[in-house]
């Protein structure tokens, strides 16, 4: 029963995407087909990488206010200077990730709020982009718009994404030793750095794999748009960061589930059509979000006390 | 935390705000000699606007800066939702009439208040977790302000248009105000109950609870306030421009935070620095007019400003705990 009640509780986000996607298909039967499933969460599919990245953050207890215009500065990397010369773009990206580490070591070594430093970070990259695209523009390379639009064999290319995702955060968090070591790590930092760890190299690794996660979200977004907006990513950041709440993580004590987080991300995604297939008025999308959190977090939460011995 | 030692925390807490403030004077003097070379406004009358643009930000910082000091991981997302949701119902309740004024400040308060309550209900209630929490009420009270305000555009009454750019010499009528506002703000941080009882909350949430703070109520006080604060600026930034607008609190999410931190306040909570907010909104500003007058573009400008924020935080933010 109690493993039950962790299990309701850790793939809540997951009943809530059934629940959103059965009502949708209630009143419009071919959203559950290849092309509908294509259509309706095509969006999602920058947004899932973006969690992951928000996830790696997550896990050691820090949180990511930079990671939505550090993807448009991505993009913007991969529309204005990918296409002439690749060998600068890869350049840059590499450097993108080496501020990242950077900031993730002087977070570490001078005990500095995540939420700060990243949010001075994302003043930075916002910068940076604005200098590339002043205004919207740019060229995706044709590779990138060919792999968006791609329509694999069964399986609609945002759910094979999806996949993927969860798979390869599934392996970081709970096959590999470094997974466990980072949960531990945002469970307990003095543990594991008495278990002779180096909490800077935990650290400098989280924030470069989240850099990494960053750069795929941003040229799979760039692959969708085809061409770069200086904005076009802001709101990821708080995205993500609900998709990982959403799907079981905790702000403290290393908690964050691959599966649950992209089905967290998938669910923002659904969130913004669904009120479509009802005749909502659309100004009421952007209250749909919110609500649907409330109702999940609030689930969660009710969840978790019936579990309580009194 | 190593400064909370009664002895050193008043110095400590001086260098804090002291900081910022010699980083804007820095700007200022900076960019009044960039001008001075091209022409440009002087040092005074540069001051006169920094003072009127800062009061906006000031107001609503004086909120966050009570949320963040409630403890580690509050932080009031919903501020720029309800600057645009305030807009809207005050200047409608005002209906452009000088009679009104009154009834839509009210109603400013009122809606930004009821806002922050429903934050504290979720936190409380529902154990969301502040930051989801008031991510989840901003979006749900932005879909409100959207449909309420689709297509309204009401002027705001003459009377208050004209008390927003009065100046008494060249200081702005309405700066004045902000600084008795901020001036409040401190008297009830150091000299009430709530005040002591909310650094209490902040610095550790569980020895306050036992040692009798009612931490609920204080705490409700807090986001109250924030809401309230954010509310009367959205009024204010409504009348000043002339009309509501959706995306008139954009800035102010990440603005107030930048400036609550860099102004000194621990992110960590339990350490409130109000001279700071002052400093700190002043040198956002006065930055932005500096990066302006050596002619950076926007990109740049943000860019620069993203690198001193970092480097303004590694250097003066001290340990936190964990």
């Amino acid at each position: 029963m109690r493993n039950l009640r962790a299990n309701t509780s850790r793939l809540l986000s997951a009943l809530t995407f059934a629940v959103l996607l059965g009502l949708i298909y209630r009143n419009q039967p071919l959203a559950l087909s290849y092309m509908g499933l294509t259509l309706l969460l095509g969006a999602s599919v920058p947004i899932v990488f973006a969690t992951l990245a928000q996830m790696m953050m997550v896990s050691v207890g820090d949180l990511d206010l930079s990671i939505g215009p550090f993807i448009s500065m991505c993009a913007a990397i991969g529309a204005v200077i990918l296409p002439a010369s690749p060998w600068l773009a890869v350049l840059l990206y590499v450097l993108a990730v080496g501020v990242y580490v950077f900031c993730g070591v002087l977070i570490q070594v001078r005990q500095l709020s995540s939420i700060v430093v990243t949010l001075g970070l994302s003043f930075i990259w916002l910068g940076f982009a604005l200098l590339l695209v002043p205004s919207p523009g740019g060229q995706a390379p044709q590779y990138l718009v060919d792999l968006m639009a791609w329509q694999p064999p069964f399986v609609p290319l945002p759910v094979l994404f999806a996949l993927l995702a969860a798979l390869i955060a599934y392996v970081i968090f709970n096959v590999t030793v470094f997974g466990i070591v980072v949960r531990g790590f945002g469970g307990n930092p003095k543990v594991i750095q008495r278990s002779g760890r180096s909490s800077l190299g935990i650290h400098a690794a989280v924030y470069a794999l989240a850099g990494l996660f960053g750069i795929v979200s941003g040229l799979l977004l760039l692959g969708q748009t085809t061409s770069a907006d200086a904005n076009q990513a802001t709101s990821y950041t708080l995205i993500s960061i609900a998709s990982v709440i959403l799907g079981g993580g905790e702000f403290v004590g290393g908690k964050v589930y691959a599966l649950g987080s992209v089905f967290g991300a998938l669910t923002m995604t659904l969130a913004t059509s669904f009120l479509n297939f009802y005749q909502v008025s659309s100004d009421w999308q952007v209250a749909m979000q919110g609500v649907i959190l409330v109702v999940a977090l609030s689930l969660r939460t009710v969840i978790n006390y019936s579990g309580k011995p009194a | 935390m190593s400064d909370v030692r009664v002895s050193a925390w008043g110095r400590l807490r001086n260098t804090y705000w002291l900081s910022t403030w010699l980083a804007a004077i820095l700007a200022l003097v900076a960019t009044a000699l960039f001008n001075a070379g091209k022409g440009g406004p002087g040092m005074g009358s540069l001051l006169t606007t920094a003072l009127s643009f800062s009061t906006f930000t000031v107001l609503v910082s004086l909120g966050q800066m009570l949320v963040i000091t409630s403890g580690p991981g509050n932080i009031d997302l919903s501020i720029p939702s309800v600057i645009a949701l305030s807009g809207a119902l005050s200047m409608s309740a005002m209906e452009s009439s000088n009679s009104l004024i009154a009834v839509g400040i009210l109603v400013a308060l009122a809606s930004g208040m009821v806002v922050g309550i429903v934050n504290f209900l979720l936190i409380r209630l529902l154990r969301i977790p502040p930051i989801i929490a008031t991510m989840s009420s901003a979006l749900i009270v932005l879909s409100c302000a959207i449909a309420y305000g689709r297509g309204m555009r009401t002027p705001p009454p003459a009377l208050l248009a004209e008390m927003l750019v009065a100046r008494i010499g060249a200081v702005p009528v309405f700066a004045l105000f902000a600084m008795v506002l901020t001036l409040l703000v401190w008297l009830l941080l150091t000299r009430t109950i709530y005040g002591r009882a909310l650094c209490a909350i902040g610095q550790n949430r569980n020895a306050a609870r036992l040692a009798g703070v009612k931490t609920g109520f204080h705490v409700l006080l807090t986001y109250a306030i924030s809401g309230a604060l954010a509310g009367l600026t959205g009024c204010l930034i409504a009348s000043y421009s002339g009309g509501n607008s959706l995306d008139q609190g954009n800035e102010y999410l990440l603005l107030t935070v930048a400036v609550v931190v860099i102004g000194g306040t621990s992110v960590a909570g339990g350490r409130a620095s109000i001279g700071g907010i002052w400093g700190g909104a002043l040198f956002m500003f006065l930055l932005v007019a500096l990066l302006n007058s050596a002619g950076a573009s926007a990109g740049l400008r943000t860019l620069l400003t993203g690198i001193i924020i970092v480097m303004v935080v590694a250097l003066t933010e001290k340990r936190r705990t964990r």
